[in-house]
């Protein structure tokens, strides 16, 4: 298997020759192929086991076309490191998609270390997709500690679109300084022994900034799945909410450890959490529509994590 | 000729009797109402014929074209073209509209979706891709459930307060869909307490305490739902009304 089928894998086949399309493509640890586009800088670094990334964007600039990181280990054993620095000027924004594959991990590493600041009233979209091969040996380890200036937004969603989890242990904080909004989602599905970690915090220490923490996740056989949503609101007009679902379905185990600490009379924090098996009303309600109980079950997962 | 027969269907809860002794025969191809006011056991008695959980162990037989389904799961009546639509929908979580509608759908779901949309009078473009969930209005939920329904093509079905939540503009939208599955041969039962939604019935059922209290052409219990049961103050008592039980 080449660089060539991560591409595909990841569909990145035709962004790949489109001048307008920033992008950096890592194979384990060897630069493949990289872009850039006016006011964004990519720089790149092989170091022991993986990479260096440097990404800044420009002020007053938005990257009209999303920018593709493909970080793909064709290997079925490996390490691969990434480090990444994001800066994204004043009044920008840029949406990136990061893809992470591994279809043929038997024991492959991949740990992801961020440091991300969004400069005041820039916007930063992105979103990790997973491809994991069937056998589950892979450890997945992100890393992001996030800074949102005054009025700055950020939206992160993580899934994983095939293959099975293997290990995967998420850490994110982000911290929202005045008027920031941030929202960041993980949807999951695990399966055999699949373990699901989700460490997901916000400290809401701007005025009027705003978080919400969501997970999805389903355990199917012996998987397990542990979340932990922390959302601490410290300003006067802070606003946040965690959601967490988790779906069980055999033997798998699931807990959510939501804590919100509101340190201010006039913020506020919701959450709901809920862990079960599918909700009986929809699974009766499918199942009257003549889909057995299994095939409704999935069609409820499938939705849950879509 | 009867294609499902209730016999003296007795189910009780925590020692309550709710359904006490019911007898219905339903026709095939008819549309039939049950008719009555909150609380006399009108949905309980839906949960029974369908087979829901809590609602499988009950006194009497249900015979459904001339087997007893008494004991089978809900998917086993479905599979013979039993199917229900809830009084209070289910939301589903990032359910896609296509995907809930498509579900149960044989052979080409894609045109059997689109059409049960139109049929409910919901444009399929602005829905497709929606959730079946919070984000959709309560109405828009229940006109949902029922394109479902029609997309199976059932046998049998019970609509549950099919009216409840629809806004009068598309109330003629449910009507419609319940005279479409009469021309398809589908036997339906209204649950309802409403005498608009009887009016599109053929045959009532009027039912006080877990009880059928009179039977017969929607001419004869209309009156007698209107004058008699909408101003009671003794629902589920219906001796103190004056009523033979
Ligand atoms: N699973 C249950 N557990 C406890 N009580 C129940 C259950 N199912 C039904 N009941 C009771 O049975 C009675 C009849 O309820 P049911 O929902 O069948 O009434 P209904 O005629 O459909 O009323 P409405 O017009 O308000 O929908 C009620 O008192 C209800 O609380
Ligand atoms: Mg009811």
């Amino acid at each position: 298997m080449s660089t060539d089928d991560i591409l595909k894998a990841a569909s990145l086949h035709t962004a790949i020759k489109d001048k307008d399309t920033a992008r950096l493509v890592i194979n384990k640890d060897k630069i493949v192929d990289s872009n850039e586009v006016e006011g964004l800088q990519v720089t790149a670094r092989q170091i022991k086991d993986g990479v260096d990334i440097h990404i800044r964007l420009r002020e007053n600039t938005r990257v009209k076309k999303p920018v593709h990181l493909c970080f793909g280990v064709t290997h079925k054993k490996a390490v691969q490191k990434i480090l990444l620095d994001v800066e994204i000027g004043e009044n920008s924004t840029i949406n990136i998609f990061s893809h992470c594959v591994f279809p043929n991990a038997i024991d492959v590493q991949h740990i992801m270390d961020a440091k991300i600041k969004v400069g005041k009233n820039a916007r930063y979209f992105y979103t990790e997709r997973h491809i994991h091969s069937e056998e589950g040996g892979i450890k997945v380890r992100p890393k992001a500690r996030i800074l949102l200036e005054e009025g700055a937004r950020l939206k992160t969603i993580f899934e994983l679109l095939s293959g099975r989890v293997g290990s995967i242990d998420i850490d994110y904080e982000t911290t929202c300084l005045k008027d920031s909004v941030m929202e960041m989602t993980a949807k999951i599905d695990g399966r055999a022994d699949d373990v699901i970690k989700i460490k997901e915090a916000g400290n809401l220490e701007g005025v009027n900034s705003r978080g919400v923490l969501i997970s999805k996740v389903a355990v199917r056989d012996r998987a397990k799945a542990e979340i932990y949503n922390k959302l601490v609101a410290n300003a006067e007009y802070a606003r946040g909410h965690v959601d967490c679902k988790e779906i069980i379905q055999g033997d798998g185990q699931a807990s959510a450890i939501p804590i919100v600490e509101v340190n201010n009379p006039r913020a506020q924090v919701t959450h709901e959490a809920s862990i079960g098996s599918v909700d009986s009303k929809q699974l009766q309600t499918l199942m009257s529509r003549g889909l057995p109980e299994d095939k409704a079950v999935e069609l409820i997962i499938e939705g849950l994590l879509s | 000729m009867g294609v499902l027969k209730v016999k003296n269907i007795k189910w009780s809860i925590d020692g309550a009797n709710i359904l006490n002794g019911i007898n219905m025969d339903f026709k095939r191809g008819s549309v039939h109402a049950i008719i009555g006011p909150n609380g006399v056991g009108k949905t309980t008695l839906g949960n029974v014929i369908m087979g829901l959980d809590g609602y499988r162990d009950f006194e009497g037989d249900l015979v459904f074209n001339g087997r007893s389904i008494k004991g089978q799961d809900i998917y086993q009546r479905a599979k013979k073209g039993i199917t229900m639509a809830w009084q209070e929908p289910a939301r589903f979580e990032g359910l896609k509209v296509d995907k809930f509608i498509g579900a149960g759908v044989k052979g080409n779901k894609g045109k059997a979706v689109e059409d049960a949309l139109e049929k409910v009078g919901m444009n399929p473009s602005d829905y497709f891709h929606r959730a079946v969930d919070k984000n959709l209005s309560g109405g828009e939920r229940k006109k949902i459930e029922l394109a479902s329904i029609l997309a199976i093509e059932p046998k049998l079905v019970i609509l549950d307060e099919p009216d409840s939540g629809i806004d009068v503009a598309s109330l003629q939208n449910i009507f419609n869909a319940v005279a479409y599955l009469k021309k398809q041969g589908t036997t339906v039962i209204l649950i309802t307490h409403s005498m608009e939604v009887l009016k599109h019935s053929e045959y009532a059922f009027l039912l006080c305490c877990g009880a059928v209290l009179k039977e017969g052409s929607v001419d004869e219990i209309g009156p007698y739902f209107e004058n008699r049961c909408l101003p009671c103050e003794h629902v589920n008592e219906p001796e103190k009304n004056g009523a033979r039980v």
